[in-house]
């Protein structure tokens, strides 16, 4: 088992070393607290610490007379000096004498675990990829992406080849294919599996809201902003970040967007410090990102900064024996949602599906199995249970009549024949309720 | 047998609806049966009027000091902006393997950052907190896993990249600390 980062937290206030050893704790360090510096150095002594957090204002020996004995004693020591009360001239005397950093109290909580993680970032590496091999992790792996078909084989070979680079990859494809399924598959995939995949739908946000949301913010930055807002760059440190819809920027985005995939690189709106960043890039559109470059609504150098590796996930018509296993996934994924059991669906209305064009792909099949279960009789799914054009139209009466009774009688099934409930369920009152149930001859089911 | 219990307490205005759903996803997620409580504290008397916060390493031992029967453990839930001396802020503490936790919804919701409010969102930032509070006192302690509700955050955003779920090895840690069926 990997052995623990340790760190002595050295502040007279008890308050603080409380409130410290808890954080750090919760972070699954080690901790001993020392409440003067000449503990701490009885400590030091007697024991190994990977880090030493030390206030410098303490009675008796100060923070930085202690340092100096620290270094004495372990020249390579990690000693991180705190104060409520910094000033340049303690800052340089500090970091002169060897400090590793200087901090000023109270720390926002986010730069406090910075500061330990990079103080600690070739042992907390080497620990992480001792204990992260043995780690049973739930993560997306290639063999949730569903097809025995050619072209969706072709599609997974190419995700378990691009998935062990770092480089950047487009997905096209019609909407509704499964483009971020693969983006996950990748990201799941590569070394980068154990930090975050971080998605942004370019396409759902303006494009103050999307810079906003890509640099972060800084408190003040405009109306409203009263706090530090991260950016999905930002949180994609080490990870992987997922554009959706890139076809949709603007040109001006397009601009930062490139300088930020060129620098890794950027400031946060209305910031001015510099953060860098180590992520991978995945895009995804529906569009000819080509032809777009062509008319010249698409930078070129953006284009080809993003298109190292392009994935093309077909539609659902190109890989029509996969149907059958979709089908059979939703089924399932639906009945365990819902609390059903499992049910099966009959051969015409398969066969009516795999005859359908599905212009919505996968997101419609699944749209169209669910609403199946949710109306359906409960044991098998039918061509009337499926909204397939032609044949609801040939038999709209019978089937809207057949629909709501199917519909009401569910909802009564749910609420355990509760009137009052089911009436509220269905937003119509109770003697409309009771005139439908005498209208299509409901009853219990036995 | 006495059945045992995780309790909530809320100390301030957070609409039933909206608890019992926290009530709902903790009893999913930790196999154990949650009360809603109110509760009421004068918090004028943890304000810190210098960092124009609440001190919550104060209001973590005010509710430790009410004493629920029966529950096995506690979170005090807030709506008031925390902090503890040493952090500019934070979105809620628990004493590891011990019994208390408090969590605040103030940092959470998108208004705060001039975005456009999100109450759906807002929920599903408070489930993790306090799911994730609930977990240190179980004796969890942070996981590197990035779903894990376990993991840490210092940034309201951290929180939306991770689910509400324990990963694997949580689950598994907690199942053997685990004391409560339902």
């Amino acid at each position: 088992m990997a052995r623990k980062i340790s760190i002595l937290v050295v502040d007279d206030e008890e308050s603080v070393r409380d409130s410290l050893s808890n954080w750090f704790l919760e972070d699954g360090y080690q901790v001993e607290c020392a409440e003067n510096a000449k503990k701490a150095l009885l400590l030091i002594e007697s024991s190994h610490f990977d880090i030493i957090l030390a206030d410098i204002k303490m009675p008796g020996m100060d923070g930085l007379e202690m340092l100096k004995r620290i270094k004495a004693l372990k020249q390579d020591a990690i000693v991180i000096m705190m104060t409520a009360f910094a000033t340049v001239n303690t800052a340089v005397m500090a970091l002169k004498d060897g400090a590793y950093d200087y901090v000023t109290k109270p720390f926002d909580p986010d730069d406090l675990s910075h500061l330990i993680r990079n103080a600690t970032k070739q042992i907390v590496l080497n620990q992480e990829n001792e204990t992260l091999k043995d780690k049973v992790i739930s993560l997306e792996s290639i063999e949730d992406l569903i097809g025995d078909s050619e072209v969706m084989k072709k599609v997974l070979r190419q995700v378990e080849s691009v998935a062990q680079s770092n480089s950047s990859v487009i997905i096209t494809g019609e909407s509704g294919t499964g483009k971020e399924l693969i983006a996950r598959a990748i990201h799941a995939n590569s070394p980068r599996r154990y930090y975050p995949l971080v998605s942004v739908h370019c396409g759902a946000l303006t494009e103050s809201l999307l810079e906003s949301e890509l640099f972060g913010h800084e408190k003040g930055a405009f109306t409203g902003a009263m706090y530090n807002r991260k950016g999905r760059f930002e949180m994609a440190d080490s990870g992987t970040i997922f554009l959706d819809e890139i076809a949709t920027i603007s040109s001006k985005m397009q601009i930062e967007l490139l300088r930020v995939l060129e620098t890794k690189s950027f400031v946060r709106v209305g910031g001015n410090k510099e953060i860098s960043s180590d992520f991978r890039v995945i895009c995804a559109t529906n569009r000819d990102l080509k032809s777009m470059v062509e008319q010249g609504t698409f930078r070129e150098d953006l284009y080809y900064r993003l298109n190292v590796v392009t994935i093309n996930v077909p539609p659902l018509r190109e890989r029509v024996e996969d149907i059958p296993l979709l089908v059979d996934y939703f089924i399932k994924k639906y009945c365990t949602t819902m609390n059903k059991p499992p049910i099966t669906i009959d051969d015409a209305a398969m066969q009516r599906m795999e005859e359908y064009s599905f212009p919505g792909n996968i997101r419609e099949l699944e749209n169209m199995i669910e609403r199946a279960i949710v109306i359906g009789n409960g044991k098998k799914i039918s061509l009337k249970d499926l909204p397939l054009g032609k044949d609801l139209i040939d038999n709209s009466i019978e089937s809207l009549d057949e629909f709501e009774k199917t519909f009401i009688r569910q909802i009564l099934n749910k609420y355990n024949w509760n009137i009052t409930r089911t009436a509220k369920a269905l937003k119509v009152d109770r003697v409309t309720l009771y005139n439908k149930i005498k209208k299509y001859d409901l009853k219990p089911d036995e | 047998m006495t059945q045992q219990y995780i309790t909530l307490i809320s100390f301030g205005y957070f609409g039933k609806h909206f608890l019992e759903k926290i009530a709902e996803a903790i009893k999913q997620e930790l196999k154990c049966q949650v009360n809603i409580k109110e509760s009421r504290l004068d918090l004028s008397e943890f304000f810190d009027p210098g960092r124009r916060q609440y001190n919550g390493n104060k209001l973590l031992k005010a509710v430790d000091d009410i004493s629920i029967p029966g529950s096995v453990k506690t979170v005090g839930l807030f709506s008031v902006d925390l902090f503890i001396p040493i952090l500019t802020y934070i979105f809620g503490q628990a004493v590891l393997n011990g019994q208390v936790g408090i969590a605040s919804l103030y940092r959470l919701s998108n208004e705060r950052y001039g975005i456009e409010a999100d109450d759906k969102l807002l929920l599903e930032r408070f489930t993790k907190e306090v799911i994730h509070e609930l977990g240190h006192t179980f004796g969890l302690i942070h996981c590197l896993t990035p779903t894990c509700v376990m993991r840490s955050s210092t940034y309201v955003e951290d929180i939306d990249q991770k689910s509400q779920s324990l990963c694997i090895r949580c689950n598994n840690e907690i199942g053997q600390s685990q004391i409560v069926i339902i």
